[in-house]
């Protein structure tokens, strides 16, 4: 229960924080913030390195694998794409 | 990989991987601040990724993996589509793409959670620990299935329009209670691994309840809410395992997606609860606020018409709409642009905030085709510009531009902040037919005096008139 508290407390602590660092964002923003936050998101995948690579049931490690799979996509195609986005941003300022 | 390393070193890993950890928190904290300012927002996508390698590569010298097999492999498949994916989509598509993402995370999250299930099967696992990862399957499954039918609805295979029935309300809050019983079952009865197995198929058909009634031109709403919720899943997913990181990553994604949300509703007056459960659009109500004047007429107009009014125009102000991603015209418009700026005239862009299908999304379309930074004007900035404009070009937009918006009362778009087109001397309006908007409300635009209808696909419509300004 302690753990499950204290976990409470790092939660709504950085949701304050998350709020106060994007509240003024330009519309031009919008896309590439969303999808470089759903990248962020795919952090998950750190969780499933150790399902997947830890001893255990068999069915735990191929739910890992998969959500490793899953995880992966997110984080490599979420952040690539939200580069793509900002790097056609860019080219036009230099204009 | 803690097996390489000797036992003096072993001994402070544990810490060493915290504390890398708070390192990764930190870089992930200013990553995000820097996205939200067009100067640093590359840069701030950049450290992001770093703190994520970071993370990851941390977590590899964790004790409890034993076993790399089946990580090297995940992470080969997973890289391979992602780079695929990311390299390959077009920037019409891109709000499919975030759909999809969104979907694979809360899914991950989901099967974190119910893979450490398994995994301490025959472990005794903590009452809260059980609960949580009951919460934790429900929401990381709402997500991925709720995003697959974003996805579907986005691109066109699943119908687009509000999808209703008798008892649905009820139906979705009954679930969801059913859900915290089962997930307090799962604490008296941990063994049971048939309650697991009804959570995620619950929360399954939840994520699809929950998206269907839901109509296409509220997507920007949805799509920033499903972006809160991957993230809310990734932390939940770290309440589970006991992964800071997780919890504070998860939690900052959580409130960006949820200021997203709030700026989507502003947008469209209206409130989260409206938007997810009003079944807007469609069907319905809507249509009774047609005034049943028929002697209402509309003025249709010639591509040569439209290119002698804006080539010889001073000023001319493009409003693009959901329209021009689906006829892919976002580089004719720039030509048309470019042809008309080549004979003096001003060219800006107006854009309201929730047009297109994903925040920001006529932005994402416009850099695309080259169209400069400084001409893309937001809804507050370019209001007062239209006064003085000789000629509004309105492509693919309907709603946004309704002056119902702002003088009747009855309409159900009534006091949603529009673009005042109407009251540049000329607003030329490219549209398919003269179908009602998303909607489903009568456009009192086209039936004023200074309003020509151009019909067509916007992309052909857009090409004729480039045809037509080079031969004047």
């Amino acid at each position: 229960m302690e753990t499950l508290l204290f976990n409470l407390f790092i939660f709504v602590l950085a949701c304050f924080v998350g709020f106060e660092v994007i509240s003024k964002v330009p519309t031009t923003l919008h896309t590439p913030l969303m999808s470089g936050a759903n990248a962020i998101s795919g952090i998950t995948l750190i969780g499933a390195l150790v399902v997947a690579g830890a001893s255990g049931e068999f069915l735990g490690t191929v739910l890992g694998l998969v959500a490793i799979i899953f995880a992966t996509v997110n984080v490599i195609g979420g952040f690539m794409v939200t580069d793509r986005m900002l790097e056609m941003f860019k080219k036009k300022e230099e204009k | 990989m803690s097996t390489f390393l000797p036992d003096s070193i072993l001994v402070y890993m544990p810490t060493v991987v915290q504390l890398v950890y708070l390192f990764a928190a930190a870089l992930f904290i200013i990553g995000l601040k820097r996205l939200g300012s067009p100067a640093t927002a590359r840069s701030g996508n950049q450290l992001a990724s770093l703190a994520m390698l970071i993370g990851v590569v941390i977590t590899l010298f964790d004790r409890e993996i034993v076993s790399f097999e089946y990580i090297i492999v995940g992470v080969i498949i997973g890289a391979a589509i992602g780079t695929l994916l990311a390299k390959k989509v077009e920037m019409t598509s891109m709000p499919e793409l975030v759909a999809l993402f969104n979907g694979l995370g809360g899914g991950a999250s989901a099967l974190v959670a119910s893979g450490e299930y398994f995994r301490f099967a025959e472990v005794t696992l903590g009452n809260s620990d059980l609960f949580i990862m009951g919460i934790s399957i429900f929401i990381g499954s709402v997500t991925f299935m709720g995003s697959l039918v974003a996805f579907g609805k986005l691109n066109g295979k699943i119908n687009g329009n509000p999808i209703t029935f008798f008892g649905q309300k009820p139906l979705n809050a009954l679930l969801v209670l059913v859900i915290f019983a089962a997930s307090i079952l799962l604490v008296i009865n941990p063994e049971d691994v048939r309650i697991i197995y009804g959570i995620v198929g619950i929360s399954l058909l939840l994520g699809i309840l929950f998206v269907i009634p839901i109509g296409g031109a509220d997507m920007p709403v949805v799509i920033s809410l499903l972006n809160s919720l991957s993230g809310i899943a990734a932390s939940a997913a770290g309440f589970v395992l006991d992964n800071n990181l997780l919890i504070i990553s998860g939690a900052l994604v959580g409130a960006s997606g949820l200021i997203l949300t709030n700026i989507m509703c502003k947008a469209m007056n209206r409130t989260i609860a409206n938007v997810l459960f009003g079944a807007f659009g469609g069907d319905g109500t809507a249509i009774a606020v047609a005034d049943g004047d028929s002697s209402k007429s509309i003025r249709e107009v010639q591509p040569d018409d439209v290119a002698v009014m804006t080539a010889y125009a001073q000023r001319v102000i493009i409003v693009p709409g959901y329209g021009l991603a689906v006829a892919q015209a976002q580089h004719t418009i720039r030509e048309v642009a470019a042809l008309l700026e080549a004979k003096g005239v001003d060219v800006k862009y107006g854009i309201h905030p929730v047009a297109g299908r994903m925040p920001g999304h006529m932005n994402v379309l416009l850099a695309e085709a080259n169209v400069p930074y400084p001409q893309l004007y937001d809804m507050d900035d370019i209001n007062p510009e239209f006064e003085k404009t000789d000629v509004v070009l309105v492509i693919g937009a309907n709603d946004v531009v309704n002056p119902q918006a702002r003088n009747n009362p009855a309409s159900p778009i009534y006091g949603m902040p529009i673009l005042n087109v109407d009251s540049a001397k000329a607003v030329v309006i490219f549209k398919r037919s003269m179908n009602p908007g998303f909607a489903g409300i009568d456009n009192d635009l086209f039936y004023l005096e200074n309003a020509y209808m151009f019909f067509g696909d916007a992309k052909k419509s857009l090409q004729t008139l480039v045809g037509a300004i080079k031969e004047l």
